[in-house]
């Protein structure tokens, strides 16, 4: 049994961290898009809209690479979780059945009429199917954090006597406290790795001196996106869905900040530390106090509770990994304000295409806020930890009663093969897309 | 209402097999009959223009699936574990054909990718139509020995085989010999329409050589058809129990034979249209037939202790079902209208076409 749970916990953290390298950047970069697109309407250079279309071919590689490791995803909820389907359906479906008629229908049909039909539509047009794109990929992001939140902090919802959760209250799934603030979260996160990843294209343009006016406008945009983006993600909508969790989730909330004692005059941040959990404290600390207390209810010396007032049932089960998923999500965030806030400084100053040294370094930048995404995630995966829906079902109550470990590894075992094969492909797909640059079109 | 989802969901899936059934159909095509280079990529991009849209359909089903029949979906999904972790890797790989092919102008590249594409197109036809054949005759609800159940009552595991493939065993695996045959009704029939979608989309010189090879691959089908339903007698006794009851159900095999029949005319046909007109209704009728003669069951149960898996005893409660039907029909309108306007914009031959690219 201990090891079914294993590999069917093991199987869905990697395929679903896998085929999150996509849609992450999809969905901010439709944003992007869009602006390109709007810009070119107001403006009639034609340099915005062939980045805007050389983005969209970018764009469509990685939605290809969300649609066939999506599939996936939704098929593992029967396969590997069947009790948890069987029990929650009623609930999830509703969100994951909404997310496949309203938004995925529409992001695809409109990719393929942005990319094929420029002229066949005229720029209104097609500025409007840019614009449905957006809608689609940014709709599929609020449909798949409404079923997370209504796992997170389920509501509306009624237990009947056979344990199966069935929906009382429909309009809730979308009114939950959890789900506004995890979708803008969510969504400026998604911004912050698509404008890294424009950016860095155009970092590498200028370096190379290739495509250099084109490189020039890349890397002004992503340098601006990224920098309101990366703010607003600490501030508000940070410190927000802190907030909750703190709220909703005490024990993760301990859990996630380190805090193995409970001080009574105010908790104090955790800067860096080992968690032990043998002695139960941090080795190597650094920390600062009372900010914590101050950050989460505005009040120095509110206190909040430790993992010592909690029960060990009550706990994640993994809390180290949960802890350094927290603080590299935090890390990195503070990070990226800080690199592109000096970006952007130098780009008001006028200096910025000729700082070398700070082109190379946002060229390279381009995988940390990939993991920052993931690491995010992972703070509310293994936070929700040991329950599928926070509080009411134990992750150890979902899987599937009738596959055994050996099949869940044999199909592991499939998926890390032939997502080598995929990723393989991804990159090359990709660098050709960067290697060939935005063309200019003669009409 | 629980009708009513079941009717959508299974037009979701049959709208699937009708239009990723095309690609799939092209890809075997291309693995058997394209011996040109200019062949050989027409074909490929017949195929790899829209598979991810048409794909999208798939999610859709599974999606309203999930929603609509919760515990049908536990049961199943979890049940035909191997089988459709297979599928799974054959659509990926099959992709990654699609999209690899174009990369390099480098034959053997080219030709490492046109396999890959032809043979998961292969495999996939085949393994959807043993899915069916499973659907049809019923697996080991609960699975029982000797009388007792080793789970509960709506839960089974199937192995990929049995140690004599007969569907006549007690516990009969994924691949037997009945689902075998029902898989080459579906991989001829996809065939069929794959052809029939390459003449009405390219201007391929294997055209005319395809409606021969369409007119013997509908013989074949046509015999297997009749030994299909023949077998399937001796399997299950009562399986046209729901035709003698409810007689309007007819049409369903009635849709089926009539695609079969145009087909023998396949030279004959005016326009292009018509023949994939009628390999859609051999995907049409002979999905719905299938259906419709195991309702109200969706997975029957072959064994006497545990009852069959139906749209009632698996269905979400009737306030769930009753919202959704509401945001499903603004969805519906809303799909529809997306489906107008893609079409009118990209119809015509895939070869001619100036995508601006």
């Amino acid at each position: 049994m201990e090891d079914m749970i294993f590999y069917d916990r093991l199987q869905f953290a990697f395929t679903i961290t896998f085929h999150y390298i996509f849609p992450q950047l999809t969905m901010g970069l439709s944003l992007i898009i869009v602006y390109f697109k709007g810009k070119y309407l107001i403006k009639k250079v034609e340099r915005y809209n062939d980045i805007a279309k050389f983005l969209m071919r970018i764009f469509a590689v990685n939605f290809t690479m969300g649609v066939i490791t999506g599939i996936p995803m939704e098929f593992q909820f029967g396969t590997n979780w069947a009790k948890f389907s069987e029990l929650t359906g009623s609930i999830i479906g509703q969100t994951l059945a909404m997310e496949g008629l309203f938004s995925f229908f529409l992001e695809s049909s409109f990719l393929a009429l942005f990319i094929f039909g420029e002229k066949l539509m005229g720029q209104k047009l097609h500025f409007l199917t840019g614009f449905l794109v957006f809608l689609g990929s940014w709709g599929s992001g609020w449909f798949i954090l409404a079923t997370n939140a209504w796992m997170q902090h389920p509501v509306g919802y009624e237990i009947l006597d056979n344990g199966k959760f069935v929906l009382e209250n429909f309009s809730s799934l979308f009114s939950n406290p959890w789900l506004l603030p995890a979708f803008l979260h969510n969504q400026f996160a998604s911004v912050v790795t698509s404008s890294f990843v424009v950016a860095s294209i155009g970092a590498f343009y200028i370096l190379r001196n290739k495509n250099l006016e084109y490189g020039k406008l890349l890397l002004k945009t992503g340098v601006v996106f990224g920098l309101v983006s990366s703010i607003l993600l600490a501030f508000p909508t940070g410190d927000w869905n802190a907030k909750n969790v703190a709220k909703y989730q005490p024990a993760s909330f301990a859990a996630m900040e380190g805090i193995f004692e409970t001080e009574e005059a105010g908790a104090e941040i955790i800067l860096i530390g080992q968690p032990n959990m043998v002695e139960k404290k941090l080795d190597n600390k650094i920390a600062v106090p009372n900010i914590l207390s101050f950050l989460t209810y505005q009040k120095w010396d509110k206190q909040i509770p430790g993992m010592d007032k909690f029960s060990p049932e009550e706990l994640p089960d993994n809390i180290p990994a949960l802890y350094y998923s927290y603080h590299i999500m935090v890390g990195l965030g503070t990070i990226f304000i800080g690199i592109m806030g000096l970006a952007g400084f130098f780009l008001w100053r006028r200096k910025l295409f000729d700082m070398k040294p700070l082109l190379w370094f946002i060229m390279f930048l381009v995988p940390f806020p990939y993991i920052a995404n993931i690491t995010g995630w992972y703070v509310a995966e293994l936070g929700r930890q040991p329950y599928l829906v926070y509080g009411l079902l134990k992750t150890s109550e979902g899987i599937s009663p009738t596959v055994s470990s050996g099949n869940t590894l044999f199909t592991l075992l499939g998926f890390v093969a032939i997502y080598l094969l995929l990723g393989l492909l991804f990159l090359i797909l990709v660098g050709k897309t960067i290697h060939q640059g935005p063309k200019h079109q003669t009409h | 209402m629980e009708i009513f989802w079941f009717i959508i969901i299974a037009i979701v899936l049959i709208v699937f097999f009708v239009l990723d059934g095309y690609d799939f159909g092209a890809g075997i095509i291309h693995l058997f009959y394209a011996k040109t280079e200019k062949d050989k990529e027409v074909i490929v991009k017949s195929a790899g223009l829209f598979w991810d849209s048409n794909e999208v359909w798939l999610v859709a089903a599974g999606g309203m699936l999930f929603m609509a029949f919760p515990t049908f979906y536990a049961s199943v999904f979890s049940g035909f574990y191997l089988p459709l972790m297979i599928v799974l890797w054959l659509v990926i790989f099959r992709a990654i054909g699609l999209e690899l092919r174009g990369q390099f102008d480098y034959e053997m590249w080219k030709d490492i990718w046109d396999k890959a594409f032809g043979v998961s197109s292969f495999l996939l036809a085949l393994f959807f139509g043993i899915a069916l054949g499973n659907m049809v005759r019923g697996v080991n609800l609960g699975g029982v020995e000797n009388g007792l159940s080793t789970y509960e009552a709506h839960y089974f595991f199937l192995p990929l085989w049995s140690s004599n493939f007969s569907p006549l065993n007690e516990s009969p695996g994924v691949i037997d010999w009945f689902t075998i045959i029902i898989g080459l009704i579906t991989l001829v029939t996809l065939a069929i329409h794959g052809a029939n979608w390459i003449i009405l989309k390219t201007n391929a010189s294997i055209n005319n050589q395809l409606k021969t090879v369409i007119l013997r691959l509908n013989i074949a089908l046509s015999i297997l058809t009749v030994f299909s339903l023949m077998v399937w007698q001796t399997i299950n006794p009562n399986s046209l129990d729901n035709f003698m009851e409810s007689p309007y159900l007819i049409i369903f095999p009635i849709i089926y034979i009539s695609g079969l029949m145009g087909l023998f005319f396949i030279k004959k046909l005016k326009k292009d249209i018509y023949g994939f007109v009628c390999s859609t209704l051999l995907i049409l009728g002979g999905i719905s037939s299938s259906l419709a003669s195991i309702f109200p069951a969706m997975l029957p149960s072959n064994n006497t202790v545990n009852e069959s898996l139906t749209i009632y005893n698996t269905a979400a409660p009737e306030y769930g079902l009753s919202v959704a039907l509401n945001w499903g029909i603004i969805g519906f309108i809303l799909l529809f209208i997306y489906v107008i306007i893609q079409k009118r914009l990209m119809g015509g031959k895939i070869d001619t076409m100036d995508y601006g690219h």
